[in-house]
């Protein structure tokens, strides 16, 4: 292909931002100035999801971030047509303010070390042809025609891979123990059951790569002696079904799938189940019971494997979405190569979701060991609006928060386990200084309070006192030894769980006292909350020497909780205020008159 | 609820259910699969249509309203028109999720998880809808709006409101 493509990001994110519009109108604009040496495509999420909506040009990767409809006949007229780039929309570096024309130049980018990720955001998702040019399918066909079973899970037991769906434990002998069981009927599992609230990693596999991971689940199935896969994705994830409903169908008609494949005699197949919805369902047992039909509650100790009996009580491989992901390029670039990357212990890459409070949100892939500095500083391009990093959080709601004396951790399973977070399934979320850690322990245990499956009671009962602690504090009805009964409760619900829901769930309150005792002791002793988050303790207040009287924020106000008239200083009757932060929103910013402080104000002198 | 399909004719929904239990078999592991489809052609599950499920997967009755119970995808209740879902995904929720369910709360005159009385909107709150990158977000039925602000939130259904009212 001599002329330029068009490649336009249609993941969720950049759909979310009107990017199907654009990708419409770029097809359409193209074909009426009839440019037919440009081809106009679209592929998964490219990773730099705050810039979204993307569209990057090929082959010389410029990349245009924030596209709307608008910028279409610019970038059809300018560029496609006549060879100059759009200036105005190139990334801007948040630090230094400079626009950058390619993509491999942003920082976000060239410190990244994709393998999962490769593809994503460079082919056609919905395309079979896209991923064989790439070299897809060429793994499985090397395995198939030239390797026994044996040979396969060598090759991953000596890659050192660990299982990336957040415990870690050892790819290679996972598939050797399945491989041992005798049964003539086994299964291989895939888990895209991705509940954490905050990460969409494996979605974005799915999404922008689903053939890499058909790749490595039926190399799986061949490894363990297994006929039939299943892959379990959340029903929340529409476009991720779509695409591997495609991408199955498209994998049977070339012949990778189904009966015979590559005339190697092997068969093998895979479904699609869509789970309905339950946090606990990434357990392996629950999964399972989920799969067939019942309530996804995990199966009591002790109890086998389900590498030994798994689903309809056969043995079944069980891995995420991307460990399987990264089966191809073991076969591939052999276990070497990929030993060669990462720490010690903890081989190959991560992939995580970078969000929160970070200029550069977005899906990255790391060579494990690197900082927690370096992707949030590098990568992420640092907390926005000028404020300051406080936490960030990783494993969602089984992690921790580790704070800003943690950033030299290098990222891998071991040292964040030490440090009391751990990896999770890939989730990394950014807090600055107006995030209040009292609130976000309470979000996180609120999140796991609903999910529990309530077969252990004090996963069931426990958490449920601990968010009533947590409540109490935040609304500033916390007492002394509120911050003791936390730990000691958190221990206890650790030790008294049967699954890693309930063993985790304490975690980001534990990392939270841990790091932020002074917050917890702020909120409790001075009935303060310093991040101005917990409504119960902060107040807005007007400044009198900046009111304009304008009347804006009295109209606005839902409670009626100012006072004030024309040409008359505004008064926010602290009674009646609810804290709702509409009056500093609305009050124009030439005014800036409305101030949010740390606790309860009183007749003019704080409560 | 079982009323409204009796009003409709209970042949109605027999005859959509049949439909859809045809291609299954008569197995607990359809289970899940089959109350999917039965929401999506609903919008709910009718306890009637959830009977019918039970004597078709040969499980109990109650077997049937413990799974459904158990998954957060499955509802009891009809539902709106539009269903508002407001992202609590931890990335939306450092970027003032609160804030704007609360606004979302107000403009509706609704409180999360309640459905208002013309049967226009449904709200409720999701775990996270992974457009992280546009937080604080939500979801009015499959459209996402994101970056949102409380000021954006008014005006978000100022516009939708009016627009309803000018089709009606």
């Amino acid at each position: 292909m001599s002329g330029k493509t068009c490649l336009v990001c249609l993941g969720t994110g950049c759909v979310s931002a009107g990017a199907d519009q654009i990708y419409e109108d770029l097809r359409q604009e193209v074909s009426r100035l009839g440019l037919s040496d440009v081809t106009v495509d679209f592929t998964g999420c490219h990773g730099c999801c705050q810039c979204g909506p993307i569209v990057v040009v090929e082959p010389e990767g410029i990349f245009y971030s924030q596209v709307t409809t608008e910028d279409v006949h610019e970038i059809v007229e300018f560029h496609l047509r006549d060879g100059k780039p759009v200036k105005r929309l190139f990334y801007h570096d948040p630090v230094t303010n400079e626009a950058i024309a390619h993509y491999r130049d942003i920082m976000f980018y060239s410190k990244q070390q994709r393998a999962v990720l490769l593809n994503c955001g460079h082919i056609n998702p919905e395309n079979i042809d896209d991923y064989l040019e790439a070299g897809g399918y060429q793994a499985l066909r090397r395995v198939l025609l030239e390797l026994h079973p044996e040979q396969v899970i060598d090759e991953v037991k000596r890659s050192e891979l660990r299982g990336l769906g957040g415990a870690g434990f050892p790819t290679g002998k996972k598939w050797e123990a399945c491989l041992k069981v005798l049964g003539e009927k086994k299964y291989v599992i895939c888990n895209a059951d991705e509940g954490d609230p905050g990460a969409f990693q494996d979605r974005s596999v799915l999404e922008g790569d689903p053939h890499s991971v058909l790749e490595g689940m039926i190399i799986a199935g061949y490894a363990v002696g297994a006929k039939e896969g299943y892959i379990y994705v959340r029903a929340e994830y529409p476009l991720a079904v779509k695409r591997l409903q495609i991408a199955i169908a498209q994998a049977r008609e070339s012949g990778f799938l189904s009966k015979n494949i590559l005339s190697s005699g092997f068969d093998f197949d895979i479904d699609i189940f869509q789970g309905a919805g339950a946090f606990v369902c990434g357990e392996s047992t629950a999964l399972v019971l989920s799969l067939e039909g019942k309530r996804g509650m995990p199966n009591p100790l002790p109890r086998p494997r389900t590498t030994e009996v798994g689903l309809k009580d056969k043995p079944t491989l069980l891995n995420n979405v991307k460990t399987f992901a990264n089966i191809r390029w073991i076969i591939n670039k052999g276990a070497d190569w990929f030993a060669s990357i990462g720490t010690e212990k903890s081989k190959g890459s991560a992939v995580f979701s970078l969000t929160g409070k970070i200029e550069n949100c977005g899906l990255i892939e790391v060579p494990m060991g690197i900082t927690l500095r370096e992707i949030i500083f590098d990568i992420g391009g640092g907390i926005p609006e000028g404020k300051v990093f406080k936490a960030v959080q990783t494993g969602g709601p089984s992690g921790g928060c580790l704070p800003a004396s943690l950033l030299n951790v290098p990222v891998d399973f071991d040292s964040l386990t030490t440090a009391g977070s751990m990896m999770g399934s890939g989730g990394m979320v950014v807090m600055d200084d107006s995030t209040c850690m009292v609130d976000v322990a309470r979000y996180f245990l609120e999140f796991t309070e609903k999910e529990s499956c309530g077969q252990c009671s004090l996963c069931r009962l426990g958490s449920s006192q601990m968010l009533g602690i947590l409540r109490a504090i935040s609304e500033g009805k916390g007492k002394i030894e509120d911050i003791d009964i936390l730990i000691e409760l958190g221990e206890a619900i650790k030790i008294g769980s049967l699954c890693g829901l309930g063993q985790s769930a304490p975690n980001p309150v534990i990392t939270t006292i841990r790091y932020f005792r002074d917050e917890y002791e702020a909120h409790i002793y001075e009935k303060k909350c310093p991040a101005l988050v917990c409504k119960d303790l902060i107040s807005y207040h007007i400044l009198p020497d900046k009111c304009n009287a304008c009347m804006i924020c009295l109209r606005n106000c839902p409670v009626e909780a100012i006072k004030g008239g024309k040409k008359e200083v505004h008064v926010i009757d602290q009674d009646k205020c609810n804290r709702c932060g509409v009056c500093i929103s609305v009050c124009p910013k030439r005014f800036s008159a409305v101030e949010c402080i740390p606790g309860r104000l009183i007749e003019g002198g704080l409560k | 609820m079982v009323k409204n399909y009796k009003k409709q004719g209970g042949n109605n929904m027999k005859y959509a259910l049949s439909e859809i239990l045809s291609y299954h078999n008569r197995t607990q592991s359809e289970l899940i699969p089959i109350l999917q489809e039965v929401q999506a052609k609903f919008g709910y599950l009718p306890g009637e249509a959830m009977t019918n499920v039970a004597e078709f997967c040969r499980v109990p009755e109650s077997k049937v309203f413990g799974v459904a119970s158990f998954y957060a995808q499955f509802r009891f209740v009809p539902l709106g028109r539009k269903q508002v879902k407001v992202c609590r995904g931890t990335a939306c929720h450092v970027r003032g999720a609160p804030q704007i369910l609360a606004e979302v709360e107000r403009q509706l005159g609704i409180k999360e998880g309640e459905t208002t009385l013309d049967m226009e909107y449904t709200l409720e709150s999701v775990a996270c809808i992974g457009a992280c990158g546009l937080a604080p977000c939500l979801m009015i039925n499959e459209d996402v709006h994101g970056r949102l602000t409380p000021k954006k939130i008014k005006k978000l259904f100022a516009v939708r409101k009016r627009v309803t009212q000018d089709v009606r």
